[in-house]
C-alpha cells in the first residue's frame, strides 16, 4: 500500500511536470529554441489566477480563461518584442534573451505583487455533510479506508495533460496551422518558399504555449499551493529536463518524460534518500540518454553529410 | 622571426593579452583611489573572466552547449578550499599555499570534466547540454551532503552525515549544506590577474596548435573532420578537460576571494551568469568574454542607485543588448571599423 | 533601433498594466516604500547629523520576503526615532539577494556611503560573509536575523538580535522532554539550509540526551520542496507523534496542507521561521490548528508596542510583520538606547563607534518587541527567553 501511496504521488507531481514540459517541448520543437521564461510565463499565469479569484471573487473557471487570455497575449508581445527581432541570429543569443525575459518577468512580479506568499485558492475539492453534521470538504477520492489517498488535482492533471496530449497531436497532424507549423520545425527557409508565414506560424507557436503555461500554473498552483515570484524558475528546469527526458520535440514524449521524471523523484525519496533524491534523479537522466541519446521517444536524426 | 607581419589571429591574442595587462598595471596604480565597492568586485571580476574564458572554449571553439560549468568551478572551490585548509600549517606562506590550492582544485576539476566527458562525448546538441546541467545539478546535491574534516590522522570524509569523528584539535573542513565557514582570505587582484594570464595563454595555445584546429573542425562539420581521420573523442575531451580544469581554479579563486562558500552558490543560475557573459562577448571571442564578464559584473553594482527596480534595469539591459548585438543593421555599422572580423559562429 | 525601444516601452506599459488588473491592494506598498527614503534624506540634510546606519539583505530573489521586512521594520524604527528629535538616523539597505558574493558586494556599496554602524546582513550565509568584512573594518554590526554560529564566532564586533540556531534546537527539545509533549519524534529539515541544519543538529543531540525518541529524520531542499509526502508517509510509518519543522514557514504550510490531505495529524512544533504561516494571503489557518512553535514575537500580541507596530506596518506596507520586521525594528531601537548611553555623536568615526558599541552592548538591558531584558555576552549573543506559542482558532495563544 505504501508503494501504491508512492507511486500516485509520484504521478500527481510527474503530471505537473508533464504539463509545464508539454509547453516547453512545443515550442522548442516549432521554434527551436529553448524558452527559459516558460517557467515564469506559468507563475504570471497563477498570479492572475490567484488575483481573479481571490481579490475579485470570480469564479474559479473565470480566471483560469483571463490568466490563458494574459498569457497569451503575454506570449505574443515577448514574442514580438524580444524573440522576432534575432529570428536570424544564433540561437544561443536568443537562449540570452530568453533568460533576459525570465529575470523580467519575476523581477515585475516581484515588484508588483511583493515576495510575499500567497496561498493558492483550493478549487478542486466537494463539500459534504458527515454523519454529525458538519461539513467536511474534501480534496481527494479515498480508497482502502483512507489507506490510499488520490487527490482531485492529480486526477483533473492527468485528464487535462491527455487532453492537451491528443489535441496539440491532432492539431500539428490535421490542421492547416499544424501542418504549418511542421512544416517550420522540418525547415524554415522551405517553409516559406513554400509560401508558408513562418513568422506568423511562430507567433502562433509561443500563443499556444504560453496559453498551455496558464493552465500548468493554475494546475501547478492547485497542488502545490504557495505562490511566490520564483515558483516557475525550479519547475520550469525540472519540466525541460522532463521534456529532454522524453524526447525534446516530442508531444507524448513531454507526457511520459514529466510522469517518469516524478515517479523517479518520490521513488527515490522513499526507497534511496530524501537527501540525494535530485542527484538520483539526474544520474537517472543521464543513463536513460546514454542508452537512447535522443530521449525516449525522441527520432534519432541520422545526420546527413 | 621568421615573418614579420604577424598573422591576424596572433595579433588578436597579443592585443587580448595587452589589454589584461594594461587593465592590471592600471588599476594597480590607481588602487589608492578605488572605491572599496570597485576595490572588492576585482578578484570575482577575474575569477568571471576566467570562467567566461574557459566556457567560451566549450561553447565557442569546441561548439558545445553546456549548462553545468558552474559545477566544475564548485569541484575546484570544494577540493582546492579543502587542500588550503590541510595545508594550513605545513604551507605557511600564503601565496604558494594559493598555487597549490588552485593546482590541486584543477586538478580534480579535470578530473570531473574527464568523467563527464565520457558520457557527454556520446550525445549531441541540447542533449548534451541537458547532461552538463544534471551533472551541476548532481555536483551541489552531492556538495550539500559532504562532509569532510582534518585531524592529525589526516583527511576524514564522510557522505549524508557528520560522521567523520575527529579526534581532538580536529576541524570539520565542509559542513554539509553549512558549506565551508571561516576560510583565510588569500586570493588577491594579483593571483587572478595572474591566472587570467594563464588562462589566456592555455587557451590561446591550444586554439592555435594542430589540436585547435582539429577542435574547430569538429565544431564547423563533425562528420567531415571524422572523414579526414580527426579523432573526434580525444579532441573533444581535450577542449572538455581543459575548459573544466579552468573552470575548477577560477572556483578555488573565486571561494578563496569570500570567508564562506557554500555548494548552493554554484547552481544553475551560476552557469547560466556565465553563458550569457560568453553569449554576449562572442562565441571564440576571448577578448568580447573577459569584457563581458567585467562589465555584466560590475552592470548589477553601477545599477544600485535604482534600488528596488535594480534587478528589473538588469533584465531590460541585457534583453537590449542581445538585441543590439544581433541587430543587422547595427552589425553593418559596427562592421565597418574592423575590416574583415569574422562573425561569430553558431554553437548548435 | 528607434523602433525597437518603443515597442520595449510598450511591452512594459504592458506588463504594469497588466498588473494593475491584477491586484490594487498590493500595488499599494512599491510607491509607499519609494516615499520613505526621501523623508529620511530630508531630515539628514536638515539636521546633517545622522548617524548611517546600513545592512544588507535579499531585497529580489527567493528570499526577498526576510530582507523586504528587515528593511520596512528598520525603517519604521528610523522614521519614529528621528520624528522624536535627539539621535538621528539615516537607513540604506543594499540588496545581497542571499548570496555571500553579493553581501560582499553591498557591504563595500555602503561603506563608499560612508556606513558608521552596521545592521550586517539578513540572512546567515551572506551575514558570515560580511560580519568577516565588518571585522577587518572596525564597523560595529548587530544584525536582526543571521543566527548561525559562524556569524558572530570570533568576532567581537558582531551582535545578533535573534537566537542563535544551536540554542533553539536544543531549547525546543527541552520544550518538548519538559512539557512530556511527545516521545516519539519526526524531523523534517531542509538539507541545504544552514538554519534548518543548526537548529536540526542540536535538536537530535539534545533530544537523545533527554530520551526522546527520533524515528524518522528526513529532508528536502531547494527546487525539491513541493511534494513532501515520502516525508510524511515516513514519519506515520514509523509512528510519530510529534512532528518537528526546523524550517521557514513557506515549506511548513505544504507541509501542513498535505498532511492534512493525507489524514495524518500528529503534533506540529516549529521553530520563529514558523512565524508569519497566519498571515501568509490566502492561506487557511484551520491547518496550523495546534501547531506549537517558540517564536520571540508574535504580529498577534496584545502588547501596547507590537499593537502599534504592526498598526504602524500594516498601514505602511499593507502586510502583517513577520519576527524579521521586527527583529530590524529592535535593532534600531536598541543602537538608539546604546548611542544615548554612550554619549556617542554622529560625527564619530565608525572606529570609535565600534569600541564606545562593544562596551554598551556588552554591559546594557535592552526592553523590545522580540523580548523583555535582554542583554548579550561578549560573544555578542543575546540573551533572551523563547515564548512558547500555539496556534488555536487562528491566533496565536501563549503556551504557559
Amino acid at each position: 500500500m505504501t508503494f501504491l501511496n508512492f507511486l500516485i504521488s509520484g504521478i500527481s507531481l510527474g503530471s505537473i511536470y508533464a504539463i509545464i514540459a508539454l509547453g516547453y517541448t512545443m515550442v522548442y520543437g516549432i521554434a527551436k529554441m529553448l524558452n527559459f521564461a516558460h517557467g515564469d510565463v506559468i507563475m504570471v499565469g497563477a498570479y492572475i489566477c490567484f488575483y481573479a479569484v481571490s481579490r475579485f471573487s470570480l469564479p474559479p473557471v473565470v480566471g483560469v480563461i483571463l490568466a490563458m487570455l494574459v498569457c497569451t497575449v503575454l506570449g505574443i508581445v515577448v514574442e514580438r518584442l524580444a524573440y522576432k527581432p534575432l529570428r536570424q541570429a544564433p540561437s544561443l543569443a536568443v537562449l540570452i534573451t530568453a533568460i533576459g525575459v525570465s529575470y523580467f518577468l519575476q523581477n515585475s512580479a516581484l515588484l508588483l505583487w511583493s515576495s510575499n506568499p500567497k496561498v493558492f485558492p483550493a478549487f478542486f475539492t466537494t463539500e459534504s455533510v458527515d454523519a454529525a453534521g458538519k461539513t467536511v470538504t474534501k480534496n481527494g477520492i479515498q480508497l482502502f479506508d483512507g489507506r490510499l489517498n488520490i487527490s482531485y488535482v492529480t486526477i483533473v492533471t492527468i485528464v487535462v495533460c491527455i487532453i492537451i496530449m491528443v489535441g496539440l497531436t491532432l492539431f500539428t497532424a490535421h490542421t492547416k496551422m499544424g501542418k504549418a507549423m511542421r512544416a517550420c520545425s522540418e525547415d524554415k527557409g522551405a517553409a516559406q518558399l513554400m509560401g508558408i508565414n513562418v513568422n506568423g506560424t511562430i507567433s502562433m507557436t509561443f500563443a499556444i504555449g504560453s496559453g498551455l503555461a496558464a493552465i500548468a500554473g493554475v494546475l501547478l498552483c492547485s497542488a502545490y499551493p504557495t505562490l511566490v515570484p520564483t515558483t516557475g524558475s525550479m519547475p520550469g528546469i525540472k519540466a525541460f529536463t522532463a521534456a529532454v527526458f522524453g524526447g525534446i520535440g516530442s508531444i507524448p514524449g513531454a507526457l511520459l518524460g514529466g510522469l517518469m521524471l516524478g515517479v523517479i523523484e518520490i521513488f527515490a525519496k522513499a526507497y534511496i534518500s530524501t537527501q540525494l533524491s535530485d542527484a538520483v534523479v539526474f544520474a537517472v537522466l543521464i543513463v536513460v540518454l546514454l542508452v537512447k541519446p535522443a530521449g525516449l521517444l525522441g527520432k534519432q536524426v541520422r545526420e546527413k553529410v | 622571426m621568421k615573418k614579420l607581419k604577424l598573422n591576424q589571429t596572433t595579433r588578436r591574442n597579443y592585443l587580448t593579452y595587452g589589454l589584461v595587462i594594461l587593465a592590471y598595471a592600471i588599476l594597480q596604480i590607481m588602487n589608492g583611489s578605488l572605491s572599496s565597492s570597485l576595490k572588492g568586485m576585482l578578484v570575482p571580476i577575474c575569477a568571471y573572466v576566467v570562467m567566461a574564458v574557459s566556457l567560451n572554449l566549450t561553447v565557442g571553439v569546441l561548439g558545445e552547449l553546456s549548462l553545468g560549468h558552474a559545477g566544475f568551478m564548485s569541484m575546484g572551490a570544494f577540493t582546492g578550499v579543502t587542500a588550503a585548509v590541510a595545508l594550513q600549517d605545513l604551507i605557511p606562506a600564503a601565496p604558494l599555499r594559493m598555487i597549490v590550492a588552485l593546482i590541486v582544485g584543477a586538478a580534480f576539476a579535470a578530473l570531473a570534466g574527464f568523467l563527464i566527458g565520457i558520457p557527454v562525448l556520446r550525445l549531441n546538441g541540447d542533449y548534451l547540454a541537458i547532461v552538463t546541467l544534471a551533472f551541476g545539478e548532481i555536483i551541489k546535491s552531492i556538495f550539500n551532503n559532504l562532509y569532510v574534516g582534518v585531524d592529525s590522522s589526516g583527511l576524514h570524509m564522510s557522505l549524508l552525515s557528520d560522521n567523520t569523528n575527529l579526534e581532538e584539535g580536529g576541524k570539520l573542513i565542509i559542513g554539509g549544506p553549512m558549506g565551508i565557514g571561516g576560510i583565510q582570505k588569500i586570493s588577491t587582484f594579483t593571483a587572478g590577474f595572474l591566472l587570467v594570464m594563464v588562462t589566456l595563454v592555455v587557451v590561446f595555445h591550444l586554439v592555435n596548435s594542430r589540436a585547435g584546429r582539429a577542435i574547430m573542425a569538429i565544431r564547423d562539420n563533425r562528420i567531415a573532420a571524422e572523414s579526414v581521420g580527426v579523432n573526434i573523442t580525444k579532441y573533444k575531451m581535450m577542449a572538455f578537460v581543459t575548459s573544466s580544469a579552468l573552470a575548477g581554479a577560477a572556483g578555488v579563486l573565486f571561494a578563496m576571494n569570500y570567508s564562506t562558500i557554500v555548494a548552493n552558490k554554484f547552481d544553475f543560475n551560476t552557469s547560466i551568469l556565465v553563458l550569457v557573459f560568453v553569449v554576449l562577448g562572442g562565441l571564440g571571442n576571448m577578448l568580447g568574454s573577459i569584457i563581458a564578464a567585467a562589465a555584466l559584473t560590475i552592470l548589477p553594482e553601477a545599477l544600485r542607485q535604482f534600488s528596488d527596480y535594480r534587478m528589473l534595469v538588469y533584465a531590460i539591459v541585457l534583453i537590449l543588448v542581445m538585441l543590439a548585438t544581433n541587430n543587422p543593421t547595427l552589425k553593418a555599422f559596427f562592421g565597418r571599423f574592423k575590416p574583415g572580423k569574422r562573425s561569430g559562429k553558431e554553437a548548435a | 533601433m528607434k523602433k525597437k525601444f518603443v515597442s520595449f516601452m510598450m511591452a512594459m506599459v504592458m506588463v504594469l498594466s497588466l498588473a494593475a488588473c491584477g491586484g490594487k491592494d498590493s500595488d499599494a506598498p512599491a510607491p509607499e516604500n519609494n516615499d520613505a527614503p526621501p523623508a529620511t534624506e530630508t531630515n539628514d540634510s536638515a539636521s546633517g547629523a545622522a548617524f548611517k546606519l546600513g545592512g544588507t539583505g535579499p531585497l529580489t530573489g527567493g528570499a526577498a520576503i526576510y530582507g523586504n521586512a528587515a528593511k520596512n521594520g528598520a525603517q519604521i524604527a528610523v522614521d519614529e526615532i528621528n520624528a522624536m528629535g535627539g539621535i538621528q538616523f539615516e537607513l540604506k539597505y543594499e540588496d545581497d539577494t542571499h548570496d555571500a558574493e553579493k553581501a560582499v558586494n553591498a557591504y563595500n556599496a555602503l561603506k563608499d556611503w560612508g556606513m558608521q554602524l552596521s545592521l550586517g546582513s539578513v540572512t546567515s550565509k551572506p551575514c558570515e560573509a560580511t560580519s568577516v568584512m565588518n571585522f577587518e573594518d572596525r564597523i560595529f554590526a548587530l544584525t536582526p536575523s543571521a543566527s548561525s554560529t559562524g556569524t558572530i564566532e570570533g568576532k567581537d564586533n558582531m551582535f545578533q538580535m535573534c537566537f542563535m540556531d544551536p540554542n533553539q534546537g536544543s531549547a525546543s527539545a527541552q520544550y518538548i522532554a519538559d512539557k512530556g509533549l511527545g516521545t516519539k519524534i519526526a524531523v523534517i529539515w531542509m538539507s541545504d539550509d544552514p538554519y534548518s541544519k543548526g537548529i536540526r543538529d542540536t535538536f537530535t543531540e539534545k533530544a537523545a540526551e533527554l530520551g526522546l525518541e527520533i524515528v524518522s529524520d528526513t529532508t528536502f531542499a531547494t527546487g525539491n520542496d513541493t511534494d513532501f509526502s515520502v516525508q510524511l508517509a515516513d514519519a506515520q510509518k514509523n509512528g510519530a507523534d510529534l512532528v518537528f519543522l526546523p524550517m521557514y514557514y513557506q515549506p511548513a504550510s505544504l507541509i501542513l496542507a498535505q498532511a492534512n490531505a493525507a489524514g495524518y495529524a500528529p503534533k506540529w512544533f516549529g521553530v520563529d521561521g514558523m512565524d508569519g504561516i497566519l498571515t501568509m494571503e490566502g492561506f487557511d489557518a484551520s491547518l496550523a490548528e495546534g501547531v506549537m512553535l517558540l517564536t520571540p514575537f508574535n504580529a498577534d500580541s496584545t502588547d501596547e508596542k507590537t499593537a502599534a507596530f504592526v498598526a504602524e506596518y500594516q498601514k505602511r506596507f499593507n502586510e502583517i510583520p513577520n519576527q524579521f520586521a521586527a527583529d530590524a525594528y529592535d535593532c534600531v531601537y536598541a543602537y538608539k538606547q546604546a548611542l544615548e548611553a554612550a554619549g556617542a555623536t554622529p560625527d564619530m568615526s565608525a572606529e570609535e563607534l565600534c569600541a564606545a558599541m562593544i562596551e554598551q552592548f556588552t554591559s546594557m538591558t535592552f526592553d523590545g518587541l522580540t523580548g523583555e531584558s535582554m542583554t548579550w555576552d561578549a560573544t555578542g549573543a543575546v540573551s533572551k527567553s523563547p515564548k512558547g506559542m500555539v496556534i488555536e482558532n487562528g491566533a496565536y495563544v501563549g503556551l504557559d
